[in-house]
């Protein structure tokens, strides 16, 4: 019997499967509010050099399979009955804030993929997206520091 | 392209309708003389098989054929319904493992040798699978095939057959079950097929959108920018529902013989 490892195991394991689905959630936010709904950079951006194209599809498929194999990793933790659920929450948050991050720095300004809207001046727009981004990591680590007191407690 | 030719449907049209009944009534009159066996047979794979019988029954109706010739559009909804959509629901209905019961012994036995044989083997591998379904789309619609294709009757049966067979043999690769598979391959790798398909897939939608292949094949820019998306979405949607169904059937097992997912260590 080795109880406190297992436990920090169950927590490890509920954080990134949560991760997961926090990524391909925000990813999906992302296709659907501002590729589809506001339409403010499109389906096929001829600016976007053609690297930019194949990773569009490689982030696609990150996408897609992160949501499903994050959701049922955590029903599989959840039948074993070692679903940690304060750290699954706290690993929600940190992978949606995380791929946000990530999409408005790397994706947006070093590897200049697309922006997030044209014709304007994008500095307000990157300001927020990257505002958002910290808010919802805020929120993870906070969650994360609570599911850790919990833990001990 | 000959539109006249094409609406006068003659028995050749029906072919393909006459050849999908002829399958679902074989397999309805195999599973129902299943019923008295000990191991029965379930009403759930029959009902897959039906299912999957109507979606490839509605893409290969003769109007939906006409439809699918002329219009790109058409073709992408044909193309969803018979190499994606209509493969995976049949494979639930498990197919081979019904021929191995229903079979006299000896030819149950000539079939389980056909399985392991080289060539099946091969072909129902998932990197041949997805580079026979994939690559042959790319092969496709980014070269002059595809027009060759509205002029040439044969070669369009062809096609449609090559989706058909390619698409199962996909599906069939990456789930594994419920049917005898040839391959014992464990979860993460197909996992990982699954996800190069998704990649190449909508790499692919976008390289049509955005360079408007097929070319050569009289349509507007409209009509391939909306099959461009109609098979990212489409896929899209295939694809995520393959991986549902992959997933569900290893949700499905019982919990200390699940395989681990991500991280080697089998939580115990």
């Amino acid at each position: 019997m080795n109880l406190p490892t297992s436990s920090r195991d169950d927590a490890r394991r509920s954080l990134w499967a949560a991760v997961l689905v926090g990524i391909g959630v925000m990813a999906g936010v992302d296709e659907i509010v501002f590729h589809q709904l506001l339409q403010w950079h499109h389906f096929f951006d001829r600016a976007t050099p053609t690297i930019g194209i194949i990773s569009d599809g490689v982030l696609h498929a990150v996408e897609l399979l992160a949501i499903v194999i994050g959701v049922f990793l955590l029903i599989d933790l959840s039948q074993r009955k070692r679903l940690a659920i304060s750290w699954a929450w706290a690993g929600f948050f940190c992978g949606m804030g995380g791929f946000q991050l990530f999409d408005g720095i790397v994706n947006h300004k070093l590897l200049r993929l697309h922006q997030i809207r044209y014709e304007v001046e994008p500095f307000i727009y990157d300001l927020s997206w990257n505002f958002a981004a910290l808010v919802l990591l805020l929120v993870g680590g906070w969650l994360y520091r609570r599911a850790k007191r919990m833990g001990r407690g | 392209m000959s539109v006249q030719a094409h609406d006068s449907h003659g028995l050749i049209e029906w072919l393909p309708l006459v050849l999908v009944t002829l399958l679902t009534l074989t397999y309805l009159a195999a599973a129902y003389a299943q019923r008295t066996t000990a191991a029965g047979w379930s009403l759930w794979r029959c009902g897959f098989l039906v299912l999957g019988s109507v979606l490839l029954a509605v893409a290969v109706l003769p109007s939906m054929m006409t439809w699918a010739h002329h219009d790109l559009r058409g073709h992408m909804v044909a193309h969803l319904l018979i190499g994606m959509l209509a493969p995976m629901v049949w494979v639930l209905a498990a197919p081979v493992t019904l021929l191995l019961r229903a079979l006299p012994q000896a030819g149950g036995r000539r079939v389980a040798a056909l399985l392991q044989s080289r060539p099946i083997r091969f072909v129902s591998h998932p990197v041949s699978a997805l580079s026979l379904n994939i690559g042959g789309m790319y092969v496709l619609y980014l070269t002059p095939l595809y027009a060759a294709s509205l002029d040439n009757q044969a070669l369009h049966y062809w096609l449609h057959l090559h989706f058909l067979v390619a698409g199962y043999l996909f599906c069939w690769a990456i789930l594994a079950e419920p049917d005898a598979s040839p391959h014992r391959l464990s979860l993460r790798f197909r996992l990982g097929i699954l996800f190069i398909a998704i990649a190449a897939h909508s790499l692919l939608g976008k390289l049509m959108y955005g360079y408007l292949w097929p070319r050569d094949t009289g349509n507007g820019v409209e009509e391939i920018r909306f099959a461009a998306q109609l098979m990212y979405y489409g896929g899209d949607l295939a694809e995520l529902l393959l991986a549902v169904v992959l997933l569900s059937l290893w949700l499905r097992k019982p919990i200390d013989r699940r395989e681990a997912l991500l991280s080697s260590a089998t939580p115990t």
